[in-house]
């Protein structure tokens, strides 16, 4: 491990923990603007975070230590799939230790884990929290990694860090398969991050809840570290889209000066992709749970025509 | 005494593990002598077997890297004696079963309970006899040995499933499960006459040195399929697997689910890459079509089930599954000369083995312990047992997340080695299969995935929640011995999870057994980094994986506590501020079901009662059946009834008849002799 390396893992880490509710706030102020309401201000998120870590945590009478443990485990484990993922830099030193199937695997065991503390308290919304969350995780799990063999498929490596540099130095300035695959993936990125049309961030129906009736028992530090995981994910999320459909401006080089642009860089990726998301829920009306199958084989479907146009046409 | 030093000498691994075997059926014939102590039997037998059990996995594991070694023991038939064989291959299975079979029994030692309806010291001469065959079966080298091994397997098999006889119900599993035993001993048994080729040599040195043709090889290569695969719960064969498995008493489902299962795979590894050692391309597109719709058929069927063991018994087929896929894929490659991937594949396999017994075993205790504590086995009546029973709580958990195939457990390893060989197969020069397989990667995914979800409802509904009956909160931990056996399952998990690089490492001698590459080297970047052929590549490293994590959930918890009051209060559950809550409201194992139920429906044969408006008393009833049993097994059933029926006229009942029938018969034979 050499010194840069430590450096840059620790400044991904860093920055990811910093601009995740950064990014939730922009993409809450832009819907806010398209839907023609007064937008929160950007530093919002900031502000919730704060005033939960000072509140009292109300926790259910039978509730099991496995209820409090969850919400640090969701945290470590999204802290850690934004270590894995290159944001500013492919030299990373935990790199190695997880690669895009092991990443799938680590975003498996916060969602095991979360639908679980779910059920421990054995309320209505909790378990029926658990259930949907579960069903959505196996219909867009297949499907993500479906999206990121092709990738693989296209560098010979499920290693992120050596995809990125492939996909940098690509001759093709479009795949056709990776075009399939962006699609895929944008719709599982919505599944997955708890979005409209398949689940409704802002929502107050109860019946309708996915995300927000896992954590409906959560108070205090515990539901801010979960909010903060779920910031985290989607931050995550970004970032594999961007690795994989817009991978320049990634650090490569032994080269502090790159590591400096690299930031900048990625901000401004991220401020395009946050309005995409906020204009694509805008455009979109949340479905009812039973066409989400539909929606998510769509997109399955999609990943494996990419990757068949990647195996028949070398494209 | 001057056989068994020789034996010692020429052969000291074979030796031990037989000495090993020969002290199981010691501690099984003490079991019948003391046959009513029951303190003596599971205080003493049931221990001393686990400590035995500890023996074999320690010596099978010394023996994986050491040459082949053989003996033949004058037993048996005269002038037909038992060889034995210990190579890399039965030395994996051996230490397979010996080393689940060390938490097993350990667990057996709490559990077996007076009133099971068998005396204690036959269970436990049954118990020891069905761990002995095991172990001969792995070892034989002759078909007589495995045959006499194997049927000897089955049936005390058969009597430990059919120990609480007096339930009708049980009975009726253990008939269908010794039926398809024995079906799939006929097609054993063809597939070793085929393997012979006219010589008369039983013996597998003699299969190994024929060169069949590629007809006799495929004839050969079906029929232990059929036979293997009757064994194993392969689909359409897999009926009797989700009858036997919940009736019998829970360390026997452990057993047979987690060791029992995995030997029927190494008579299937054994005959098509050893025996017959170039399998035909096609015969690893049949493995893989086959093991993946078994695997898909499993995990949907369990995804739906209401009993706790009956779900964990679809998991199996499930996992049986995913071990036919990893095989095939093995035999394409290697049936194209790609061995290293070949090795790969083999690997993967190999290894979901040992990780599928460990956590199978795990969780059937776990439910066995939940049976002793409520006397309940569906899951409608359970619910909030992590509170009353901390210890199976927790050490489940860890079954069930490597059941999920979640990092860092066991079974993510086998499920990332599977994924990666999968990756490699555009380098296939069949351009058809390149096409096919790499999408089939897409069902392993969804299979793992839907294992996730069938956990979490399995881990849910059981162990958290409110109880659903009042009787649970008297619901007790389990005994001492019990929480050992338990302790040692979980281990293994997280050893097979987070060493992934020594265990991975040691099967390099099986795949250069069966492929001809052992890929030791080229498995590892260093101690903590498992790779498939090169860094570049891919590579996983569990134990900075964990690291990690942990570093993360601490330094989170640390600086929460450091920086914020750790204020908590206690209250009633907020459940959006809806004040009357019972347990009824939780989501119960049906409605875990029912979008499994409405994805999947041309899965299921399903029956569905539904309320009307008008109704005044409703009830909602929906039964869920199995296709195969209406497509397959009913008509072969009617089938035999039929033709019963039609010989039944034969029977005449009157003597002179039955004289005729005799003399008709010796008339023919004799014209037949002098012809």
């Amino acid at each position: 491990m050499t010194f840069l390396g430590a450096i840059s893992q620790l400044l991904a880490i860093t920055a990811a923990l910093l601009l995740a509710p950064l990014l939730m706030g922009w993409v809450n102020q832009w819907r806010a603007w398209m839907q023609n309401r007064s937008a929160p201000s950007l530093l919002q998120p900031y502000r919730m975070l704060h005033k939960l870590f000072h509140k009292e945590s109300v926790v259910a009478e039978h509730a099991t230590p496995l209820f409090r443990v969850v919400p640090y485990i969701v945290f470590g484990a999204m802290t850690l799939a934004c270590g894995i993922v290159p944001t500013l830099s492919t030299e990373l030193p935990l790199a190695p230790a997880a690669d895009a199937i092991a990443l799938v695997g680590l975003f498996a065991l916060a969602r095991v884990f979360i639908s679980l503390a779910a059920m421990d308290i054995g309320t209505s919304f909790g378990t029926l929290g658990a259930r949907r969350e579960m069903l959505i995780g196996f219909l867009a799990e297949p499907a993500l990694l479906m999206v990121l063999f092709t990738a693989s498929l296209i560098s010979t490596s499920t290693s992120l860090t050596t995809i990125v540099e492939t996909l940098a130095h690509r001759e093709l300035a479009i795949y056709p398969s990776l075009a399939f695959a962006g699609v895929a993936f944008t719709m599982v990125s919505l599944a997955e991050n708890a979005r409209v049309p398949v689940d409704n961030p802002t929502t107050h129906l109860e019946l309708t809840m996915i995300h927000e009736a896992l954590i409906l028992e959560y108070s205090g530090r515990h539901l801010a570290l979960i909010e903060w995981a779920a910031s985290l994910k989607l931050f995550a999320y970004s970032c594999i889209g961007l690795a994989l459909f817009f991978p320049w401006g990634v650090a490569e080089a032994q080269s502090p000066l790159a590591l400096l642009l690299a930031l900048p860089v990625l901000v401004i990726k991220l401020a395009i992709g946050g309005i995409v998301l906020a204009l694509l829920e805008t455009i979109n009306a949340k479905m009812r749970i039973f066409r989400v199958p539909e929606f998510l084989a769509t997109a399955f479907l999609l990943a494996v025509i990419g990757m068949l146009v990647r195996i028949l046409l070398g494209g | 005494m001057d056989a068994s030093a020789t034996l010692a000498a020429t052969a000291p691994h074979l030796g031990l593990a037989l000495a090993v075997v020969l002290a199981w059926l010691l501690i099984g014939l003490l079991g019948l002598v003391a046959i009513r102590s029951f303190e003596f039997i599971s205080k003493v037998l049931f221990p001393a077997g686990s400590i035995v059990s500890l023996c074999l996995a320690v010596v099978a594991f010394a023996a994986l890297p050491a040459q082949p070694e053989t003996a033949q023991l004058p037993l048996g038939l005269p002038g037909l004696p038992f060889h034995f064989r210990l190579d890399a291959l039965s030395a994996y299975f051996l230490f397979v079963i010996g080393a689940a079979a060390t938490g097993i029994s350990l667990f057996a030692s709490g559990y077996f309970r007076r009133g099971e309806g068998t005396p204690p010291g036959i269970l436990c001469f049954e118990y020891h006899l069905f761990l002995a065959s095991m172990a001969l079966v792995v070892l034989a080298d002759d078909a007589y040995c495995f045959m006499v091994m194997w049927e000897s397997m089955a049936l005390s098999s058969f009597f430990l499933v059919t120990a609480n006889h007096r339930v009708a119900e049980i009975r009726r599993a253990g008939y269908l499960y010794l039926l398809v035993a024995h079906i799939g001993a006929i097609g054993i048994l063809l597939c070793f006459g085929v393997l012979q080729a006219n010589t008369g040599d039983y013996s597998f040195a003699n299969m190994r040195a024929q060169q069949l043709g590629p007809f006799w090889a495929s004839a050969g290569f079906l029929l232990a399929l059929f036979g293997f695969g009757a064994k194993a719960g392969v689909v359409p064969l897999h009926v009797w697997l989700p009858e036997a498995h919940p009736a019998a008493p829970s360390p026997v489902s452990a057993l047979m689910s987690g060791v029992m299962l995995k030997t029927a795979i190494y008579g299937l590894l054994r005959v098509s890459f050893d025996l017959l050692h170039a399998p035909l391309w096609w015969w690893g597109l049949i493995l893989l079509a086959l093991g993946l719709v078994t695997a898909l058929f499993g995990v949907v069927y369990a995804a739906a089930q209401v009993d706790m063991k009956r779900l964990l018994a679809y998991s199996s087929i499930e996992n049986i599954g995913l071990l036919l896929a990893g095989m095939g894929l093995a035999a394409l490659f290697t049936a194209y000369g790609i061995r290293s991937v070949a090795a790969l594949a083999l690997t993967a396999t190999l290894y979901h083995v040992a990780s599928h017994a460990f956590f199978k075993a795990l969780l059937f205790v776990g439910t066995g312990a939940v049976l002793h504590a409520t006397a309940e086995r569906s899951l409608g009546k359970l619910g909030g047992l992590l509170r009353f029973m901390p210890w199976v709580g927790w050490l489940s958990l860890v079954g069930v997340l490597a059941s999920a195939g979640l990092p860092p457990l066991g079974g993510f390893v086998s499920e990332w080695l599977l994924l990666q060989s999968f990756l490699f197969t555009p380098d296939l020069p069949n351009s058809f299969l390149n096409m096919l397989i790499p999408a089939v990667a897409a069902l392993i995914a969804l299979i793992a995935a839907l294992a996730g979800y069938t956990m979490v409802k399995f881990y849910g509904i059981i162990f958290l929640g409110q109880p659903r009956e009042e009787k649970l909160a008297e619901a007790h931990d389990a005994s001492a011995l019990e929480r050992a056996g338990m302790l040692w399952l979980a281990a293994g998990c997280l050893a097979l999870g987070l060493l992934p690089v020594q265990f991975a490492g040691a099967l390099s001698a099986i795949t250069e057994q069966l492929t001809g590459v052992g890929l030791g080297a080229t498995l590892a970047a260093n101690a903590w980094l498992l790779v498939p052929m090169d860094v570049a590549r891919a590579s996983y490293g569990p134990v900075i994986f964990l690291v990690g994590v942990a570093l993360c959930c601490l330094l989170a918890y640390v600086l929460v506590r450091r920086f914020y009051h750790g204020r908590l209060r206690r209250a009633p559950p907020w459940d959006c501020g809806f004040p009357f809550q019972t347990a009824r409201m939780q989501d119960s194992a049906e409605g875990f079901g029912q979008p499994i139920r409405q994805i999947f429906e041309p899965f299921f044969r399903m029956e569905r009662e539904l309320p009307t408006a008008s109704d005044t008393a409703p009830r909602y009833r929906v039964t869920l059946a199995d296709h195969f049993w209406h497509w397959v097994y009913l008509p072969v059933a009617r089938l035999v009834t039929r033709f019963a029926q039609a010989i039944a006229w034969l029977q005449q009942g009157r003597i002179a008849v039955y004289l005729l029938y005799s003399f008709v018969t010796l008339v023919a034979v004799l014209m037949l002799v002098r012809a």
